[in-house]
């Protein structure tokens, strides 16, 4: 079985900030396992601006902040990185079993450090009724297809929720020739940053409907038109509010989840609410030298307040290690 | 080129005949009208391979489910299809149902249901900790299996293939013609599909939903299939060890109920509801559906959670009244109904095979063994079913094992190229073969690669890649990189 002093699960910016302040405080042997090909995670398919004004002082898109990242982590030798690597299994006394082209891995660590992001929320997590034809996406799905892939996932779009990937794949999908018919918003405002509404819904005329939800999606083999419908304080369906809106294209958008799966095998303490772990301070968790940063350990608005904390966990994990030798 | 026979309809059942007849020296086709196999009726099933229980002692159902649910070990053996017996439990709530329970224990053992009995509270505590504590006793029938419906269909029609059986797909029949006879033998069927015309001395309708309005085409209109939708909602795989055994309630009238349903995938599932509905192609769900099954289930396991639910999807069952319909149609020699094949048609689809091959043979059908038939396919790997020890001699085979597409349902490039190779045209496809897309972030990561997986393996263009069939197509153009 490998050892290494410090596995960090994750090469996203928590992962990444996570690594090299380890590194800064003295750890020497580091693993960064990473399952997609590249270092970066979500930052890749957000190729929008709006990122670094705070941990890098200047306005960065998202593959830029990532860049900016991945040529300091590999510029430090004693950071070992595997790509297409997954984890599959997790125990308490943080041995990882990791999967990639061609090997099966067990490794020990002495401290670990989970930097495994979030998931979105799916339609079927919000329930709404109705049937599952093609064209009903997570607003991520829809960046990766267009952003990374280059391809369009549709021409007649409703956005379901107005966090801020919603609002973002808004203007996004408009600007590759989409019509984005509506935003539909169940509570009375925006999850999403003030300044998403105005620059991705206002400046492009799309219609942001608060108190709203889709009460029904219709089509066979593609979406065809989805029902509207407003909503009291209860979030109560107002019967007489309904309307139709024909659309080929739904994009869900309400809400990330931590991906906190591994941890939850290895049999850390987690809120089922909220799938984070219980933790009285930072990036800790029930068990000691398990440290969790970044959106696995709650969701964060901006990738520079990731970093920024996720510095403190490579921190936090060099202090553990040099307490346990 | 006629011929022997012809099956319209490549479900469970349709497959399960097909397999069965590939054992003689027969020329033999499917048609199916959807782009992949089992894509109607069948794969929104349950999975369930009932005892025979909740079913009248002098049903043709309850014969061929107790048949079948023999059968279908000899068939997961042969073809490598998980099948698991977990045994089910129809629990009833109050002293009185203890009766109602002793009447269906009689009835099951009229049929010949094996070793069924009846627990007490204490048993079902120790053996069933998360029901409720309200459940006084059960009637335990300890035959009750789980199979992956879709999977075995799958697997049934690949066999069949290896033994000469040919399916088309994405032909739906639009009309069938009976020839003139000729001399001393069966009067040739010729079928249309939009694809071309193919010609059989014998039909078997399982088209499922549609069996009714297939044997119009022949003139046969004694009887209506209605669909009755049942919506299911799957929980996450967290949730697999929930319960240990298949929960029902005491059955009604028309549905054995609200059910907690353990699936070979492992994920639970609750459900179906059970509404009559106008439409043969109402697959919606509902706010009430959900409902109803909440509602139902936390009678027995007062602990599920709506948050436990990952996906959710309606299905329809063919009713066409009480009893299956099984029978060669004296009107229109060489043409046999095998429709109304709901509940519990998955268990009994092996026995239906065994009936349809004895009507066969009195309709004047010689059936003569093949020299070779190949009984046995190889069993398909899934990583997720493995343990460490074989994950890391697959990986070593083939490292393409170790390249993770899916990662909340552990599905690699291999199993979803092995798929492709095996038939898997779309996304669902690939689903209900592998499973990546139908965990918990729901395609979220993956979708991307597989449609990309697709579309080199089947060398067509991504936007050519559908979900379901055409009409489906996923993305909606390649952006103009000009």
């Amino acid at each position: 079985m490998l050892k290494k002093d410090l596995v960090i699960v994750g090469g996203g910016p928590a992962g990444m900030a996570a690594a090299i302040y380890a590194h800064k405080n003295g750890v020497k042997n580091i693993l960064v396992i990473e399952r997609d090909k590249h270092l970066g995670g979500i930052l890749n398919q957000c190729i929008h601006p709006g990122f670094g004004l705070e941990y890098f002082k200047e306005i960065l898109t998202g593959p830029e902040y990532a860049q900016k990242a991945i040529e300091k982590i590999r510029s430090i030798p004693e950071i070992e990185i595997s790509l297409r690597s997954f984890v599959v299994r997790l125990t308490q006394n943080k041995i990882l079993t990791v999967l990639k082209p061609g090997a099966l891995e067990q490794i020990k660590a002495k401290a670990l450090i989970m930097a495994t992001g979030c998931r979105e929320k799916t339609r079927e997590m919000v329930h709404i009724p109705g049937t599952r034809p093609a064209g009903i996406f997570s607003a991520g799905l829809a960046q990766k297809l267009i952003n990374i892939e280059g391809f369009l996932p549709g021409k007649k779009v409703v956005i379901v929720g107005s966090g801020d990937i919603g609002l973002i794949m808004a203007r996004r999908l408009t600007l590759e020739g989409a019509e984005v018919k509506a935003v539909i918003e169940i509570q009375k405002e925006s999850r999403g940053l003030i300044r998403n509404v105005v620059q991705c819904l206002n400046d492009f005329d799309i219609p942001l409907y608060y108190n709203h939800k889709i009460s029904h999606i219709y089509g066979k083999k593609r979406v065809e038109k989805v029902d509207v419908v407003k909503v009291d304080d209860h979030l109560n369906s107002v019967s007489g509010s309904e309307f139709t809106i024909d659309c080929d294209t739904v994009l869900v958008s309400v809400g990330l989840i931590p991906e906190n799966e591994l941890i939850e095998m290895a049999g850390v303490a987690m809120d089922k609410k909220t799938n984070c772990p219980t933790s009285s301070e930072l990036n800790t968790t029930s068990i000691s030298g398990l440290f969790v940063c970044g959106n696995s350990f709650k969701v964060y608005d901006l990738a520079d307040s990731v970093s920024r904390d996720s510095e403190i966990a490579g921190k936090q994990a060099a202090e553990y290690l040099r307490n346990r030798s | 080129m006629i011929y022997d026979i012809i099956i319209i309809g490549a479900g469970v059942v349709g497959t399960s005949i097909a397999r069965e007849l590939s054992r003689y020296q027969l020329k033999i086709a499917i048609v199916e009208k959807e782009e992949e196999l089992a894509f109607g009726v069948s794969k929104s099933n349950s999975g369930i391979i009932h005892p025979g229980t909740q079913n009248s002692p002098e049903s043709l159902k309850g014969k061929l489910c107790v048949q079948g649910n023999k059968l279908i070990r000899k068939i997961s053996r042969e073809l490598g299809v998980d099948f698991k017996e977990v045994g089910e439990l129809i629990v009833a709530f109050n002293e009185e149902d203890i009766s109602l329970l002793e009447k269906l224990e009689d009835d099951g053992k009229k049929l010949g249901v094996p070793r069924l009995k009846i627990v007490n509270q204490a048993w079902l505590q120790k053996h069933e900790p998360n029901l409720s504590k309200t459940a006084v006793a059960a009637l335990y029938a300890p035959t009750a299996g789980i199979v992956s419906p879709y999977r075995l269909a799958y697997d049934l029609a690949e066999n069949a293939v290896q033994n000469n059986v040919k399916i088309y797909t994405n032909s739906p029949v639009t009309h069938i013609k009976q020839l003139e006879t000729e001399r001393d033998s069966q009067a040739p069927f010729e079928i249309t599909t939009p694809n071309g015309t193919l010609n059989a001395r014998y039909v078997i309708n399982s088209a499922g939903l549609f069996a009714d309005e297939i044997s119009r085409l022949v003139g046969i209109d004694n009887f209506k299939i209605h669909p009755r939708k049942g919506e299911e909602f799957i929980l996450d795989k967290k949730r697999e060890h929930i319960t240990n055994h298949l929960l029902f309630p005491l059955p009604s009238k028309t549905s054995k109920g609200i059910l907690v349903i353990k699936t070979s995938d492992g994920n639970p599932m609750i459900g179906p509801t059970a509404q009559d509905v106008d439409s043969k192609e109402d697959l919606s769900t509902s706010d009430e559906g959900l409902k109803k099954v909440l509602d139902g289930v936390r009678r027995m396991i007062p602990s599920i959670s709506e948050n436990d639910i990952i996906a959710y999807f309606a299905g329809l069952r063919p009713s066409a009244g009480d009893d299956f319909i099984i029978r060669h149609e004296d009107k229109v020699p060489g043409f046999i109904n095998v429709a109304g094949i709901q509940s519990p048609g998955l268990t009994a689809a092996p026995a239906i095979a065994l009936m349809v091959c004895d009507i066969l043979k009195s309709a004047g059908l010689k059936l003569k063994k093949r020299k070779i038939f190949h009984s046995h396919r190889k069993k398909t790997i899934h990583l997720f079913a493995s343990s460490l020890r074989k994950i890391k001699n697959f990986i070593k085979k083939d490292s393409s094992y170790g390249d993770i597409v899916c990662r909340c349902e552990m599905v690699s490039r291999k199993e979803i190229e092995d798929a492709i190779a095996r038939g898997a045209t779309t996304l669902d496809g690939i689903k209900f073969r592998t499973r990546a897309q139908a965990g918990r972030c729901h395609g979220g990561f993956c979708t991307t690669r597989i449609l990309k997986i697709l579309s080199e393996n089947l060398k067509k263009a991504p936007t050519e890649i559908t979900k379901n069939g055409a009409g489906s197509e996923i993305v909606a153009q390649e952006r103009d990189h000009a």
